[in-house]
């Protein structure tokens, strides 16, 4: 597997519009890079031959009838936001984009 | 409204870019199902509710909430893609579509990528010249809806100068299916036109299906169109743009038209056209330059791990196929046959939404020709005065039935009412003043029956009309129009014009 690079982690981070500095940077790519290492084990398996699983219970078509449940109440669905106004999530301006 | 910012781009003539071009285009539709619940949770979809009134832990993400599919919404999605042609898949999978934008409380909208539920398909479209285009269908798959965003500060609505944005998530997870066409090639000059016929022709065949409301104006239904030009007689794609929110018919093809003479533009000075979205606008019937496709676009997509795969038996997909309804177009041509309206006829109840209305008053007993002229007539004119409403929904509103039209026209052939005391009785049921027979009997409607009354009227206006009735015995029989039109007045409209014409002809020329 290709070693991760600082420009991977500053992708990544803009992706996420996580803010990182370039100190942060810097120890992220060492942290991130432990861990992809330790997974990176996982490719060692034998895997000819094997399909690939999409779920660990062998199950398909799990479904719902199509009947409205209760919903939460736009009480209890504001109370965890940090800011809320006109019964709606009040969210920092998006820049650059629409 | 404010438009600034706004910048104008340069557009060669339309016969410009045929003379030199030929474009590709590619539609994506998205359809918001009509289902009574969201895509992965029992959340109602109810339009226009509360902010934040129709929302759960499952579709605002909250940790360790578990969606589970929607069955009615699966199965809207494989009779869209059987009516589309397409093959259904034997199994699928969903998808996460990873990006950071409030709009989207999980951080991820759960698609399909490389499993659609349906794919390989066509729909013919038919043409304003009789001729069909054949719209291939790369694939319709399922996803969900996002929330609405409000900005805050800066012009109304607008990210521009906006400060803060207030979201409700009502909308999100609302079950979609996002429909893509391949690359349309070989429209020429026609490309507008198809792109409106195909988007109109998918509206119908969604409303046939009764799987969505298929409304455009409320965002239902909305149309991206990818498009890009070639020089003529190459056949290697050029760079494509993808104008967002073309929502309506109208703007679907004043938009390929825009960006085709947009794009020429360019290319002709020698540019290169940017990989871009573009925003439409309805007002100024111009695009503008929107994010540029890039880094923004790594949606790192992976197997949804929550939900298990969609996996359809040949029986349940055979089982929906037997659900599909007549498609539009055979229907519109079966029932103009059997109605014996004439092509002008036939496009003016389709513009005005008249066909299932007019099928139900024909099932019901009325004729033809009946059924179309009184939902055409006084009751077309008052919806259209109440802001534009549709005839069903001002009949359905004031519980005007089929079952009045079919007694209207028992009123006339069985002789108790004329055309024109008709018309008066109709005009009573539209004020509500109950049925055809009611509306009738209250305002004393009927053609009077008693030859006698009717033979004296005519000698009378005979008599006091000797130099005109002198005319038809001399042969003039267009003459006794006039008569006849005494004669009715002598009656107060309430005779049977044929009849007064009858006595007054045998009484002058035999």
């Amino acid at each position: 597997m290709a070693e991760l690079t600082r420009d991977d982690v500053a992708h990544l981070a803009g992706l996420a519009r996580i803010d990182l500095s370039d100190a942060e940077l810097d120890k992220m790519v060492g942290e991130l890079g432990v861990i992809l290492e330790s997974v990176a084990v996982v490719q060692q398996s034998p895997i000819e031959g094997v399909e690939p699983m999409s779920h660990p219970m062998p199950l398909v078509n799990v479904t719902r009838p199509d009947v409205v449940r209760p919903s939460l109440g736009a009480e209890a669905a504001l109370a965890g936001a940090p800011e809320a106004d006109q019964q709606r999530f009040s969210v920092p301006r998006i820049l650059d984009e629409d | 409204m404010a438009s600034t910012q706004i910048d104008t781009e340069a557009t060669i003539a339309w016969d410009d870019v045929l003379a030199s071009f030929d474009p590709v285009m590619g539609l994506e539709v998205h359809v918001e199902l009509g289902t009574n619940t969201k895509m992965f949770c029992g959340c109602a979809t109810e339009f226009g509710a509360e902010p934040n009134t129709q929302v759960c832990p499952v579709c605002l993400g909250l940790p360790g909430a578990l969606p589970v599919v929607n069955e009615t919404a699966v199965e809207s999605a494989i009779r869209i893609g059987l009516a589309l042609n397409c093959e259904i898949a034997e199994w699928c999978r969903f998808a996460r579509k990873n990006y950071f934008y409030p709009d989207m409380p999980k951080n991820f909208q759960t698609s399909q990528y490389d499993e659609p539920i349906a794919f390989n398909g066509f729909l013919d479209v038919e043409l304003e010249d009789g001729t069909t285009y054949r719209v291939d269908i790369e694939r319709a798959h399922m996803e969900e809806d996002t929330g609405k965003s409000l900005h805050v500060g800066g012009s109304t609505g607008r990210i521009h100068g906006a400060t803060h944005s207030l979201v409700d998530y009502n909308r999100a997870g609302i079950p979609l299916i996002e429909i893509v066409t391949k690359p349309l090639t070989g429209a020429g000059e026609r490309a507008p036109e198809i792109a409106k016929a195909y988007v109109a022709t998918l509206r119908d065949l969604l409303k046939a299906l009764d799987v969505s409301d298929v409304k455009m104006e409320q965002g239902s239904m909305r149309c991206d169109v990818n498009l890009s030009l070639m020089p003529k007689g190459s056949d290697t794609f050029g760079t494509r743009t993808e104008t967002k929110n073309v929502n309506s018919l109208r703007s679907v093809e004043r938009a390929v038209r825009y960006e085709m003479c947009r794009h020429g533009a360019i290319l002709q000075a020698g540019g290169t056209i940017l990989q871009e979205t573009r925003h439409w606008h309805e007002d100024t019937g111009i695009t503008t330059s929107g994010r540029p496709k890039s880094d923004a676009d790594d949606y790192r997509y992976f197997p949804e791990p929550d939900l298990v795969p969609v996996a359809p038996s040949r029986e349940t997909v055979e089982a929906l196929r037997a659900t599909l309804p007549e498609p539009p177009a055979q229907r519109r041509k079966r029932l103009q046959g059997e109605w014996g309206f004439s092509d002008l006829e036939m496009r003016d109840v389709l513009n005005a939404g008249l066909v299932d209305l007019i099928g139900e008053t024909v099932e019901a007993g009325a004729t033809p020709a009946g059924a179309r002229k009184w939902w055409s007539g006084e009751i077309a004119r008052r919806a259209n005065a109440e802001g534009g409403v549709s005839v069903a929904d001002y009949a359905a509103e004031r519980s005007i039935t089929p079952a009045h039209v079919v007694e209207l026209e028992g009123l006339v052939t069985s002789g108790r009412l004329n055309d024109s005391m008709a018309r008066q009785a109709w005009e009573g049921v539209l004020d509500g003043e109950g049925t055809p027979t009611a509306v009738a009997d209250a305002r004393g409607l009927e053609l009077v029956q008693d030859d006698g009354a009717l033979e004296a009227a005519v000698d009378k206006v005979i008599e006091a009309n000797a130099d005109v009735a002198q005319k038809v015995r001399d042969g003039k029989v267009q003459a006794a129009g006039a008569l006849i039109g005494q004669v009715m007045k002598e009656m107060k409209g309430q005779a049977d014009a044929g009849k007064a014409r009858e006595i007054i002809l045998s009484k002058l020329t035999s």
